[in-house]
């Protein structure tokens, strides 16, 4: 489009006028505006004696912990679904046949360098079982390129360490899915149309 | 003679540890301010080392120094190396010089046969002021210099805008100080802190307009915000100091928060006062060892609450445009200034002796001419001119005549003027 086309209206700033080419209301506000702050209440957390209260920890996206089934088992089945989807190929699974007759596969290594990972939370998503998992902790450090790669058995570990404030998504979300599985009368209608 | 020499040293070394303090210290307040402002809580670890005493953080300044200090002074290949190592010592010495005239009053310390003493480095200098300003008017040597023997792009466009920003703004400075001086009658700055003591009436409510400019053009000459083009760091990386690591860099640093701090002793001396408090401090030029301490703390509140005004004031408003910077210099301050002096000089000229030849007394006349005189004069200046440029974008874009390929608006004829009235 060009700058002529009768199509465009060109909007122009209102002149300004004699009380703001005199500058003084402007100083004012510029002057309020910073004291009010100064006075006002701080929002820096003193981290390590205060912690981040998260409005919703279940919602952030900070170090992945493996879920537990009910029988204490690791709940993932080795599909290789979080690594495909894993952006930064962070995920690193070797699958073994399942000791379990419940399943056909179980991770026999679960490694997740975490120097990688880019907390985008896709493997979260990816998942079909809920066994892989966002929980709210983000104080992480290490002392090593090697210390930061989690191992199954850590992954499981943070799962135990959470599990009482953050419960596993199958657990908190069954009351969603079922009523997700009633569709609405018109999607139905929708389909039958096709 | 030599005790006029130990007196001296004494009077140089108590001034220069509490300089070196004071800008160690307003470091640690311009960053609490600049926190506080944006709602954080700003330095408040650093306290005593090896233990966990905190005490809000009033070891920062001390951990700043020794950081800097132990940081390796890297001299880049490619710079001139004498004017390199030069430019730190210039700034340095001219930011410091200029605390040599000024006056904190006199103490009669007591003792049979001292005469008072004068708590300046250098009492009765009759030229103070044009010390004072020359020595601070020395500083752009050594941002010139710096920038320079940098040999760097970022370093030599901080010095230019420096030396022009500095050169621009000396001219509403030393208007507004001629007439002050033309008011006071005299160069010295304790008799002028004087004259306002005994007085009772400080010269900014006498002289307004004398300084507001005063005021604007300290504040750009002392490079704050919203007048710190040397050394922008959105656009220069570090302006002038560029290339500077270490203790040079922190000789930089401390000489722009000493030149600050001038600003703010040179606005408490001229204007609020100086040591004058109101049935406080008294009007006598020699006090007693208790009254030259209040004296010493009224002029330490006056100036900290300038400084302060500085730190608040930086985040209160933006940066000026370059362009923005030399209209403001050259335009409404260099007029407001002449306006200010003329008013005096015509004042002493004329209306002086009819005011007094009608038995009026002349001060709140003149007072009452002066302020009249600055609201006329901002009124007037916010009417006619602004001292800024139309950004707006242009709108007399035609098509394009025939022979020129298709598709491409020109500009005809720009009959849009930049509008600077």
């Amino acid at each position: 489009m060009k700058p002529d086309s009768s199509e465009i209206r060109w909007v122009d700033e209102s002149p300004l006028n004699m009380g703001e080419r005199s500058y003084l209301p402007l100083f004012w506000d510029g002057l309020t505006t910073t004291f009010r702050h100064l006075i006002g209440p701080k929002l820096t957390v003193q981290f390590p004696e205060e912690r981040h209260q998260f409005p919703d920890p279940l919602i952030y996206r900070g170090v992945h912990r493996l879920n537990r089934d009910e029988q204490g088992r690791v709940k993932c089945v080795a599909c290789f679904l979080c690594a495909t989807a894993c952006p930064a190929h962070c995920i690193d699974i070797v699958a073994g046949p399942s000791p379990w007759p419940d399943r056909e596969k179980y991770p026999v290594v679960f490694n997740i360098d975490m120097l990688r990972c880019i907390f985008c939370g896709m493997c979260e998503e990816a998942c079909p079982v809920d066994a892989i998992e966002l929980t709210s902790l983000y104080d992480l450090s290490g002392k090593s390129r090697e210390e930061m790669i989690f191992d199954k058995e850590k992954l499981l570990s943070i799962y135990d360490q959470t599990k009482d404030q953050e419960p596993p998504g199958w657990l908190r979300g069954k009351r969603e899915i079922e009523d997700l599985i009633e569709l609405p009368q018109d999607d139905q209608d929708l389909t039958q149309d096709k | 003679m030599i005790s006029f020499a130990v007196v001296t040293c004494i009077k140089i070394a108590v001034l220069l540890a509490a300089l070196m303090t004071a800008a160690a210290y307003l470091v640690l307040v311009e960053r609490w301010i600049a926190a506080w402002v944006q709602d954080r809580l700003g330095p408040n670890r650093v306290g005593i080392p090896l233990t966990n005493i905190r005490i809000f953080g009033l070891g920062q300044p001390i951990a700043d120094g020794l950081k800097l200090i132990f940081k390796e002074e890297f001299v880049p290949g490619h710079v001139d190396r004498i004017l390199y190592n030069v430019a730190p010592v210039v700034t340095f010495v001219a930011a410091v010089a200029v605390y040599a005239v000024v006056p904190l009053g006199a103490v009669d310390l007591g003792i049979s046969g001292w005469a008072p003493v004068d708590l300046t480095v250098v009492p009765a200098f009759d030229a103070a002021l044009i010390f004072l300003f020359a020595a601070n008017g020395a500083a752009v040597y050594g941002i010139i210099l710096a920038g320079w023997s940098s040999n760097n792009k970022y370093s030599l466009f901080g010095a230019m805008r420096g030396a022009a920003q500095l050169i621009a703004y000396e001219i509403p400075l030393s208007l507004a100080l001629i007439a002050l001086a033309c008011y006071a009658g005299t160069l010295r700055i304790d008799e002028i802190v004087l004259q306002q003591a005994e007085s009772g009436v400080w010269n900014i409510v006498l002289h307004p307009l004398a300084f507001v400019v005063f005021f604007v053009a300290a504040t750009a000459e002392a490079g704050r915000l919203p007048f710190d083009l040397p050394e922008t760091e959105q656009e220069l990386v570090g302006g002038f100091h560029t290339e500077y690591s270490g203790m040079r860099l922190m000789t930089f640093l401390v000489s722009e928060f000493l030149h600050m701090i001038t600003a703010a002793v040179v606005i408490v001396l001229l204007f609020l006062g100086g040591w004058h408090l109101w049935f406080l401090t008294g009007s006598e030029p020699v006090a007693g060892i208790g009254g030259a301490i209040i004296r010493i703390v009224v002029f330490v509140a006056k100036v900290l609450a300038v400084v302060f005004f500085f730190m608040w004031m930086r985040w209160s408003w933006p940066r000026f445009r370059f362009d923005q910077l030399m209209t403001l210099a050259w335009k409404p301050l260099i007029s407001w200034g002449i306006v200010q002096v003329t008013i005096l000089v015509v004042w002493y000229a004329w209306w002086e002796p009819l005011v007094v030849s009608q038995g009026w007394s002349s001060l709140p006349v003149l007072a009452l001419i002066n302020w009249v005189t600055f609201i006329l004069t901002w009124v007037i200046t916010a009417a006619i001119a602004q001292p800024h440029y139309d950004n707006s974008p242009r709108r007399d874009l035609v098509r394009l005549a025939q022979g020129v390929p298709e598709g491409s608006p020109y500009m005809e004829s720009p009959t849009v003027q930049p509008c600077d009235a």
